[in-house]
């Protein structure tokens, strides 16, 4: 069992999660310079898919990398390039490696990334990719074959509390834990009632303690960041308080961290919410001060570990 | 005959929903709003990418697909069977079924067919390891 399911399935304990960073050239030296980074603060750290419909080395190849290198993969697989036999040969190749963590996206469109004339997939969604898990964790391919034994799976997805229709996005989080998910780490948010109205939703529709929320914060060094996310991100939407009180401050760097702060503490203190996700942008020490003014701390990690790992 | 029928449909649904013709129609279950013009033929609700005025990720200047659903299984007087319907999860395209007559497989039970590994994942979640 990975660590991130025996913390949220058997304690109370409040999870870290992290985003790998893309591995683009230099693959293995880069993936260990961030490894040594992330290593003994997070539970769990996403090996994205192509990220922002931009292509980068595999999710496989790199959550594979990841336990090698003594983090915890969450391997997230989208929608938007590969087919249902592609997408279950994957996950039972990363199950090959004892990859157990899993996070189902729909995916960003084709037209966010920089091959806007590649042909999007999407064969299945977000909910039935879950389905799809939870099929092959049952021990059985979609056709009915056996896949014997079964893998251990641990399946996640994602949720956007703040885009709408905001009155459906509860509904969709219990479709998708309907479908088999045990987590849904959420996006970025900077709509503080928003991020309450959906943890709210969650707890009132008796999926508290069922369904483990995981909502995401952000480390940006300024403005410059809100802005992109705000002009560029479609489903993410910073109001203009949020940005000038980061601009207009006199230190925008310590701001944007206080910042950060505040967001991290007011999505800890909401019902059904069993961890945070940090998206990291600054590259600085600021993510060892996040971690330690939230109260965690560094796990040592051994050498043995590292080499039975 | 199974033609004839295909092409009455593409006809009359064509113009009224934009009918894709997926020949697995679900409508009624998504507010009358077809899920397949959706830009990722999304069959389960709205992506995370919809725009702070409701409108669509990869077509600015089109509303999002869902969130257009989501407000007529609303608003609309449907049927409150198919309103209850609007949740459900459902099944991946049959790619086999794609350009015939919808109508057809509804009355030959041919649409609710589902893969037997999707069939028997059931929607209880204690169950498993």
């Amino acid at each position: 069992m990975s660590t991130l399911e025996r913390k949220l399935t058997q304690t109370n304990d409040i999870v870290f999660t992290a985003e790998f960073p893309a591995i683009d050239g230099n693959g293995m030296d880069k993936a260990k310079k961030n490894a040594e980074r992330m290593r003994g603060w997070f539970d769990g750290v996403n090996a994205t898919d192509n990220t922002a419909a931009h292509a980068h080395a595999s999710n496989v190849a790199s959550a594979i990398a990841m336990k090698q290198l003594g983090l915890e993969p969450i391997m997230q697989i989208v929608c938007r390039d590969k087919n249902r036999l592609a997408q279950q040969a994957d996950i039972v190749g990363a199950a090959m490696f004892g990859i157990e963590n899993f996070c189902a996206l729909t995916g960003d469109d084709v037209t966010a990334g920089d091959e806007a004339e590649a042909r999007r997939v999407f064969d299945l969604d977000g909910p039935q990719l879950i389905r799809l898990m939870s099929t092959l964790k049952r021990g059985e391919y979609m056709s009915g074959r056996a896949l014997d034994p079964a893998p251990h799976m641990f399946i996640g997805a994602v949720e956007n509390p703040a885009a709408p229709p905001l009155d459906y996005r509860v509904l969709r989080a219990a479709k998708k834990y309907a479908a088999g998910a045990k987590f849904l780490q959420l996006q970025i948010c900077y709509h503080q009632d928003r991020l309450e109205k959906f943890c709210a939703g969650i707890a009132g529709s008796g999926l508290g303690g069922k369904l483990a929320i995981i909502p995401t914060v952000v480390l940006v060094k300024g403005a410059r960041p809100l802005h992109f996310m705000h002009n560029k991100v479609p489903g993410i939407d910073v109001p203009a308080d949020q940005i000038a009180r980061v601009e207009k401050s006199a230190d925008p760097s310590e701001e944007a961290y206080q910042q950060t702060l505040e967001f991290a503490q007011h999505a800890l203190a909401q019902p059904a919410v069993r961890g945070l996700h940090i998206t990291d942008f600054r590259h600085d020490e600021t993510l060892e001060r996040l971690m330690t003014d939230l109260g965690r701390v560094r796990q040592p990690i051994s050498t043995e570990a590292l080499l039975t790992n | 005959m199974a033609e004839f029928i295909a092409t009455i449909e593409h006809v009359i649904k064509g113009p009224a929903w934009g009918c894709q013709m997926c020949g697995q129609c679900v409508l009624h279950s998504t507010g009358m709003t077809c899920p397949m013009t959706c830009p990722k033929t999304l069959r389960n609700g709205p992506c995370g990418g919809v725009r702070e005025d409701g409108n669509c990720e990869v077509k600015p200047e089109m509303q999002c697909v869902w969130n257009k659903a989501y407000g007529r299984s609303e608003d609309w007087p449907l049927p409150q069977s198919w309103k209850d319907e609007f949740n459900h999860l459902r099944p991946p395209v049959d790619n086999r079924l794609k350009g015939g007559s919808s109508w057809k497989n509804f009355f030959s039970k041919r649409d609710r067919w589902t893969p037997a590994g999707w069939g028997r994942t059931t929607d209880d979640q204690e169950g498993g390891h």
